[in-house]
């Protein structure tokens, strides 16, 4: 009785020195050789693995910071300009400053301002009603309602507001992670910089159909008209395909093209209110 | 009688317009022409504004390889060349043009109705006259026929199969010109098998035609012994290509590959009479048959209408009742589209103009699925519909293309069975057009 477990122990002692060294050895032979760089970098980042950075997570991107000589091409949307420094300084390397940038929704086509003419009964996803059809109202471009941006978001940063049955940003916890960007169907949503004391303007229309047929199913559309260009001290209006567009590097945001909009068409978010522009969108209105 | 082996439903077929005799649709004042009538890039306009055409005349050119001339439907003058919408509101360039009252044909054009029996033309002057003629495969797809019948290098077509199931429910066209006009397609059918070299044609018809299946066997058993006449059974999807060739022949066609990878061409029976009109009579496709129907009003018609006319003017002066209705179906109900503008116009492919009533277009509240597994027994492809749907609604890529989501023909008889009313169908047709978009992408071994 008592040799059977002598013998038990024995021989699982000596299997288990036995694998070990097998193991050890193994472990020696395939021993790979990673940089320990990469996991100091990676819990500097925010573990988010929300793949804003065009890395498929967070230590895809530590290692892609690792390898690269230059970190300009590489960004960290949710940890930002804070991260990026601990980054750049943790491996030794130059900081590069990068603006802060929020989601914005250019589409301001609510059912007031864009009148609904069919009913869609399909399945509640922008991506499928994208495939089948172009939306229940006359406008081919805006938004459909559906809200797949808020799905994606990992954030909590995006939600459908009831009441205009469009997406809303909340800016203080949105990170510019791209997600709502790549799952609208449509292309409404778009990154922009924060701008100073998050101050910025920008065409919220995506209308790409001259001026009669957008002011036809929208009444707040871009119609294309070139006020906006003419008014802009800076260059930063462009116009193509009947569609203005602002480019947030040149925009010094002095709110000249707002009140020339004959649609209202620009909007202007954070700014203190101004009367004169007050009056006129009270007016229009 | 011949079907294919795997699932298939059997909907009430409703072929309420079977009875009426094509009619021709008067002329309205104007008729707006696509410039994208077919799969492929849209055609590049030839006319200017302002222009006289004559009916007939080529004013779109084909560009790029799958692409098919358009051609004026009626004589007038070209008022714009400008965005419209389409059936399913998307701004598509439109040639607009005003009729006039003269109705010139261009030159060479055989008006008569007498039959021309005699084909005089080689395989390569056929098939350049119907890519010249702008003929597109009518049976949906739009894809033009000049190229299915220019097989690719390489490759062999031993039969040339002429698709007469028309299993959607409602519709009635293709049964009225196999019964009115069943020479015509015959004729049709030969044209094409000189083009393609093949010894042997078959038809396909589904059993619920019996005067079409009897009216086009009676002249082929006479005058045409190398056509043969099938009758199928009647059930849906046989009109999927890949459904009738194993309904026909018992030939399976591989997954991601084209019926001519199996020796096969298919062809829909207008397809045959507009090669027929292109090739006898020099006759460019300007004109379709449209079956109008629906259950909730009398009017059941079927049409010869001009591509380029107005939906809502054929509503209006068919004089449709407004009320009841509440959708407006292009093609059957089981794989047409709901038109969300009716300003659209009728293109070369429309087969049917369906009207539902609120009733009858309501889709069920969806619930949970009960893994009844009814999707799987009708999925004609064999596919299995209810973790496709699952698998889309997770995004995971990967396990879709593993369970062959690329093969759904989109007949929708998954959708059609659930008990459940899940929405299948649309969840998966766009995880397959992802998932296709991922195979094109990826580099050919």
């Amino acid at each position: 009785m008592s040799s059977t477990i002598f013998i038990t122990v024995a021989a699982l002692t000596i299997l288990g020195f036995v694998l070990a060294l097998i193991l050890y050895l193994v472990a020696q032979r395939f021993y790979v050789k990673e940089d320990p760089r990469i996991d100091i970098v990676e819990s500097i980042l925010p573990g988010a693995n929300c793949g804003g950075c065009g890395y498929a997570g967070c230590r895809a991107f530590a290692e892609a910071c690792v390898k690269e000589e230059d970190l300009s091409s590489l960004f960290c949307p949710v940890g930002g300009n804070e991260v990026m420094a601990k980054v750049a300084d943790s491996l030794g390397r130059a900081v590069v400053e990068k603006k802060a940038q929020v989601a914005v929704v250019r589409c301001s086509g609510s059912c007031e301002n864009r009148a609904k003419t069919n009913h869609y009964d399909g399945y509640t996803s922008c991506a499928v009603m994208a495939s089948l059809y172009s939306g229940d109202t006359g406008c081919s471009w805006g938004c459909l309602g559906h809200g797949d941006c808020v799905a994606v978001c990992e954030f909590d940063a995006i939600a459908m507001d009831p009441t205009t049955n469009l997406p809303v940003v909340d800016q203080d916890n949105c990170t510019a992670c791209g997600a709502c960007v790549k799952a609208c169907p449509k292309e409404i949503i778009e990154l922009r910089n924060k701008g100073p004391k998050n101050r910025r303007i920008f065409v919220s229309c995506v209308n790409r159909e001259k001026g009669g047929v957008a002011k036809r199913s929208c009444a707040v559309a871009c119609i294309g008209c070139y006020k906006c260009q003419q008014a802009c001290p800076f260059d930063a209006i462009t116009i193509e395909n009947n569609l203005a567009y602002i480019d947030y590097n040149k925009c010094k945001l002095c709110r000249k093209c707002v009140p020339v909009c004959p649609t209202n068409a620009i909007l202007e978010i954070n700014f203190p209110p101004k009367k004169p522009v007050e009056e006129k969108r009270v007016e229009t209105l | 009688m011949k079907t294919f082996s795997i699932g298939g439903i059997h909907p009430n077929d409703n072929k309420l317009a079977a009875n009426s005799p094509i009619e021709q649709f008067p002329l309205g004042e104007s008729v707006s022409i696509s410039l994208s009538q077919h799969l492929g890039a849209p055609a590049e306009p030839i006319v200017s504004k302002g222009e006289r055409v004559k009916c007939g005349q080529l004013i779109a050119k084909a560009s790029g390889f799958i692409s098919a001339n358009i051609h004026s439907s009626v004589s007038g003058v070209v008022k714009s060349i400008a965005p419209h919408p389409d059936i399913i509101g998307n701004m598509v360039p439109h040639i607009t043009i005003d009729v006039d009252s003269r109705q010139e044909w261009i030159d060479g054009v055989i008006e008569s109705n007498e039959i021309l029996r005699e084909i005089h033309l080689n395989p390569k002057e056929i098939i350049e006259r119907i890519a010249e003629m702008g003929i597109v495969g009518l049976g949906g797809a739009s894809f033009p026929t000049h190229i299915k019948l220019s097989p690719p290098p390489g490759k062999k077509a031993h039969f040339l199969i002429i698709n007469g199931a028309e299993c959607e429910p409602y519709i009635t066209s293709d049964y009225r010109i196999m019964v009115e006009h069943p020479e015509e397609i015959l004729i049709g059918a030969k044209i094409m098998m000189r083009a393609l070299g093949v010894p042997k044609c078959i038809i396909g018809i589904e059993g619920n035609k019996r005067p079409a299946i009897e009216a086009i066997d009676g002249i082929a058993s006479l005058k045409y012994p190398q056509i043969k006449v099938v009758p199928l059974k009647t059930r849906y999807p046989q009109g999927g290509e890949k459904q009738l060739i194993e309904a026909l022949l018992g030939r399976e066609v591989p997954s991601m590959a084209l019926p001519i990878d199996v020796g096969v061409v298919v062809q829909n029976v207008a397809t045959a009479l507009s090669v027929y009109e292109a090739v006898q009579k020099n006759r460019p496709l300007i004109e379709n048959f449209i079956t109008v129907t629906g259950t909730s009003h009398s009017i059941q018609k079927n049409l010869k209408v001009r591509v380029g006319t107005k939906i809502d003017s054929i509503i209006e002066k068919l004089e449709l009742p407004q009320e009841p209705l509440m959708k407006v179906i292009s093609g059957g109900p089981m794989m047409g589209k709901a038109i969300s503008r009716l300003e659209a116009t009728t293109l070369k492919s429309t087969s049917a103009l369906l009207f539902l009533t609120a009733k009858e277009s309501k889709r069920g509240e969806e619930s949970n699925c009960i893994r009844c597994s009814k999707c799987v027994e009708a999925c004609p492809m064999g596919l299995e519909p209810y973790l496709l749907n699952k698998l889309a609604r997770a995004n995971r890529d990967e396990d879709l293309e593993e369970n062959m989501v690329q093969d759904c023909i989109e007949c929708g008889s998954c959708s059609y069975v659930c008990p459940a009313n899940i929405p299948l169908l649309d969840t998966i047709r766009l995880s397959k057009s992802k998932i296709l978009k991922l195979l094109r992408s990826r580099p050919k071994k």
